[in-house]
């Protein structure tokens, strides 16, 4: 029972629904964990008190028929909670509590899941180490000079580390895989429109999905069950039946094309990692997929795409933080300009500005057709790129980054360096496409790779059963030394 | 109807110039909720007491489209004779205001809901076709209050979020009264469609106009500055009136035109620069990304288009076919929607033609007397078609039928109760008048003498002393004939 929360989601759910556990004991065992790990700083918020109510309140009255019974989450705090802080990692809304509740999280509190606090991300999700998280960076439990990734690195540190069994981010470039690939754990970006963004702090509203971050394949099928679903407050949310991923799981992948895009060997990219590839690619083989060589022809363009797209609508998405209804507003400044030149200066980190500075000036007159205009014809172009390819294939395969997890302040005064991270993970943002991270090897130094499967709009089900598949014969496993005990 | 001909010019020294006026128009959409958000529209409450969490633009709140907004511009573009985009694109407008939560208007730029459209204005000088070159749906944004405390700016965001339709002209204007004519024509057509109330003091209907002048003949127009958010037809001519002379003395004075906002001071009765053109926002318009483009389907537009009411153009055709009306009484009893319904009520119980001229005459001027619409009228229709009938039976008299009017007014009365009560009913029976005429002249002798040797202005007194014997009831008609008959015997 001590290591009960080192276990995966839907080991500790049988546990606490043949009640060889209680709610009340998994959440103390959670609180114990997470007041001993505070070197990793993946907590922005915790909710202890409110958590331990919640799980008496099911120990009293056991639900065990729900996805999520009993079960306490921590999650990104990126998501809008009622009554709890909500800080997007920003100065700015440091002292914001949403009399609201996103509806990804509802929906996993109306699964039987309670919340156990908000986790560290990198300010308005922008980043990719969770460095630039205006509540100091977080640490990768994989060892203590390591970024966890970002932008949903509080989310991948708290995972790897048992301080929550599940856990959800939000990806917009590859938040969610590139800290679930530095982890060693699994992580989905679902099809754009799967989840609603109804109460998620925006970044790039065209590009944003919350999805799961988990342990498993298993985990991450019923964590997506319990939060996916149309919302008709999110005009973007697609309306359709909602899937039973978890009983549908299947590791029978036998006959199904897997698509290799030859694009994704890039410059400079590490041994390790085409290695790591090679080994994917066999594995799938030896399961009895057919590997199809493919082109994606597009795929160098769209990092730059990408940095013209998501920072464009994210200067606009930013703007509502002025300090006249809500959040940090500067004392400084002796009229409404002034009060906004502080108010956004004082409140937004370097990143967050460097981006509205771009995104500023991609939409200026003069530059947009030059910028945007062309920026959202190449999406289209890459998006096509997808839609060709899966006319031949069921799903593709490629590396999740191109390197392992780095150091901590390696990259901070190198932002292009530090975007080149996300070149395997954005393309699938600007398609609007399922990708799944996958735990599939070690570098040199052990430190974990991951490996992406990419679907087909609303395919999730299949990728899920690739990957379930794929992780029982990977033989990866998470060896973590919990050196901050 | 005095002008047959148009002349609005302003004549410089080095010319005669003609003015070119274009018209933003802002109407508020009649919907019960937002554009955006299920927020109450209803004028008048408390401040911020109609605000949701989207209005004010909170964390992760995303934009739902109304589709009654939607389907209440549609019926306008239809009203307006417009093409309807089945394709359009909400955009957004970035610029930082204390009353604009998102930090950016919700609009549509490149893809409006309505395309191009047409408005006939009837001027005394012909009727006159304006172009309408776009509608497009958009947020209001909320309201500052600067004049409430010393030190700070108080926000209002009721109005953040509600409906707006921009409707757009050509600059096919020419002059301020074919402003107002404009204006009052988009706003019947509105409000006849039940689309926007037209409600210019609540602020239901204001305008951004653009003006520029030319020497008359130039093919080219002048470069044009635009007034910003004019509130009343009356401020909109003046602010023209002295926009377009402002811009012929700069020319007259060898100076170049600046393209330039400008603010119209209603007390000073001047406009004033606020930003010039280099100073002009970059509003980096872009797709909401939040909002999927608007598709309309055909059908959604074909139905729409058949449950729409009869608007006035046609209504007016119809009244001079129908009723027998000119042009100019066609024009006026269409244009409020409550006027013409009023109208056909009483017609169809009463005289046509004299209906009109009696609704025309002393009922709007009563109406206008007392500060009240056709439908809060003290007089029914129902009643007032009685009145009109009474008249023209010959029952009562022209002038008698003015003090029954007035009885009607104050008391709510049906006509035909007040004339009984009263006995007003016209003496029209011969042999009552003629007994009662030779009673009066064989007790004027004199005066019959004095007519019948050449004084014939005495006709008048011999009337007169009708109508007091009859206390005004005798048929003037008859008593004309009736006098002349025994006068001459």
């Amino acid at each position: 029972m001590s290591n009960i929360t080192n276990q995966s989601l839907s080991e500790i759910l049988k546990s606490i629904k043949s009640k060889k556990i209680s709610s009340l004991e998994l959440t103390q065992a959670y609180i114990k964990n997470i007041e001993n790990a505070k070197k990793l700083n993946a907590f922005v918020t915790t909710t202890f008190d409110q958590a331990l109510e919640n799980a008496k309140k099911f120990d009293n009255k056991p639900n065990n028929e729900q996805l999520l019974s009993g079960v306490p989450l921590a999650v990104k705090d990126l998501f809008c909670t009622e009554n709890v802080k909500t800080t997007a990692g920003s100065n700015i809304l440091n002292n914001f509590i949403p009399s609201y509740e996103s509806t990804v999280t509802k929906n996993l509190w109306n699964n039987g899941a309670f919340l156990l606090g908000k986790l560290n991300c990198d300010e308005f999700a922008m980043g990719s180490s969770n460095e630039t998280s205006f509540f100091g960076n977080v640490i990768n439990p994989i060892g203590d000079h390591l970024v966890p990734g970002g932008s949903s690195g509080g989310s991948s540190s708290a995972l790897v580390a048992d301080l929550t069994p599940a856990t959800i981010g939000t990806d917009t470039g590859g938040s969610i895989r590139q800290p679930a690939s530095f982890t060693g754990t699994v992580g989905l970006k679902p099809t754009y429109g799967l989840c609603s963004r109804w109460g998620i702090v925006a970044f790039a509203s065209s590009l944003d999905q919350a999805g799961p971050m988990t342990k498993t394949v298993n985990d991450c099928s019923i964590m997506l069950e319990a939060m996916s679903g149309f919302d008709d407050k999110d005009s973007t949310s697609i309306n359709k039946k909602k899937e039973t991923y978890s009983k549908n799981l299947k590791d029978n992948i036998k006959g199904l094309k897997i698509g290799i895009p030859k694009e994704y060997r890039v410059d400079n990219m590490p041994k390790e990692i085409d290695e790591l590839w090679e080994k994917g690619k066999k594995i799938l083989k030896d399961l009895g997929a057919q590997l199809i060589d493919i082109s994606l022809p597009h795929t160098k363009y769209a990092l730059p795409t990408y940095y013209i797209v998501a920072p464009a609508e994210a200067s606009s998405n930013l703007a509502r933080y002025d300090g006249v209804r809500y959040g940090y507003r500067s004392q400084k400044g002796k009229d409404l300009i002034e009060m906004y030149e502080n108010t956004r200066s004082e409140g937004f980190g370097d990143e967050v500005k460097r981006r509205i500075l771009i995104g500023t000036y991609v939409l200026s007159s003069g530059y947009y057709d030059a910028y945007y205009l062309k920026a959202q014809k190449v999406r289209q172009l890459i998006k096509k790129d997808f839609d060709d390819s899966f006319t031949k294939v069921d799903a593709i395969l490629t590396p999740s980054t191109p390197s392992s997890a780095f150091k901590i302040g390696e990259k901070t005064n190198d932002p292009v360096s530090m975007y080149l991270n996300d070149i395997f993970t954005v393309p699938v943002n600007l398609a609007g496409l399922p990708a799944l991270s996958l735990p599939a090897g070690l570098d040199k130094q052990g430190y974990p790779l991951g490996l992406q499967l990419i679907g087909k709009a609303l395919d999730e089900q299949k990728i899920l059963n690739i990957g379930y598949a794929f992780e029982k014969n990977c033989g990866y496993k998470n060896e973590i030394k919990k050196w901050w005990l | 109807m005095s002008k047959e001909k148009f002349d609005y010019f302003i004549n410089g020294e080095k010319g005669k110039y003609e003015v070119v006026i274009g018209l933003e128009v802002h109407a508020q959409v009649l919907s019960n909720s937002k554009l955006f958000s299920g927020s109450s529209t209803k004028f008048g409450a408390d401040p911020n007491k109609q605000v949701s969490l989207i209005d004010s633009a909170f964390p992760g709140m995303l934009p739902v489209i109304n589709e009654e907004c939607v389907k209440q511009a549609i019926r306008t573009g239809l009203g307006l004779n417009a093409k309807i985009n089945n394709y359009s694109v909400f955009d957004r407008k970035n610029y930082f205001y204390a009353d604009l939560p998102q930090g950016y208007q919700i609009s549509q730029y490149k893809n409006p809901i309505v395309g191009e459209g047409k408005v006939l204005l009837d001027m005394p000088y012909g009727s006159k076709e304006i172009g309408i070159e776009r509608l497009h749906l958009e947020q209001d944004a909320g309201k500052s209050i600067h004049d409430m405390d010393p030190s700070s700016t108080y926000v209002d965001l009721n109005r953040s979020g509600i409906a707006l339709m921009e409707i757009v002209s050509k600059p096919h204007l020419r002059s301020p009264d074919e402003v107002n004519a404009y204006i009052k024509k988009l706003r019947t057509i509105m409000r006849y469609l039940g689309t926007c109330d037209g409600n210019m003091q609540e602020g239901s209907l204001r305008a951004d106009v653009n003006v520029s002048v030319r020497k008359v003949g130039d093919k080219n127009f002048g470069t044009r500055c635009e007034i910003k958010n004019v509130n009343s037809i009356k401020f909109m001519q003046m602010a023209i009136e002295y926009e377009a002379n402002r811009q012929v003395e700069l020319l007259e004075d060898g100076k170049e035109i600046d393209q330039e906002t400008r603010l119209f001071d209603t007390k000073k009765n001047e406009t004033r620069s606020m930003r010039s053109k280099e100073d002009a926002h970059d509003y980096r318009y872009f797709p909401d990304p939040d909002l999927l483009p608007l598709k309309l389907e055909q059908k959604l537009i074909d139905d729409l288009k058949k449950s729409l009411p009869e608007l006035p153009d046609n209504k007016k055709e119809r009244f001079i076919q129908e009723y027998g009306l000119n042009s100019y009484e066609a024009n006026v009893l269409v244009s409020e929607k409550e006027i013409s319904n009023y109208y056909e009520e009483v017609a169809k119980l009463s005289d046509k033609k004299l209906a009109a001229t009696w609704m025309m005459g002393d009922l709007f001027a009563m109406l206008n007397d007392k500060g009240l619409n056709i439908s809060n009228s003290p007089i029914s229709a129902k009643n007032f078609a009685e009145l009109v009938q009474s008249i023209k039976s010959g029952e009562i008299s022209g002038r008698i039928a003015k003090e029954v009017f007035e009885i009607m007014v104050e008391s709510g009365d049906n006509p035909k109760k007040i004339i009984e009560s009263k006995g007003m009913k016209q003496q029209s029976d011969p042999k009552e008048l003629e007994k009662m005429i030779n009673e009066i002249l064989s007790k004027n002798k004199d005066k019959v003498d004095q007519y019948k040797a050449g004084k014939e202005k005495l006709f008048g007194f011999f009337v007169g002393q009708v109508m007091k014997l009859s206390g005004g009831k005798a048929n003037p008609q008859l008593t004309n004939e009736i006098l002349k008959k025994l006068l001459k015997g």
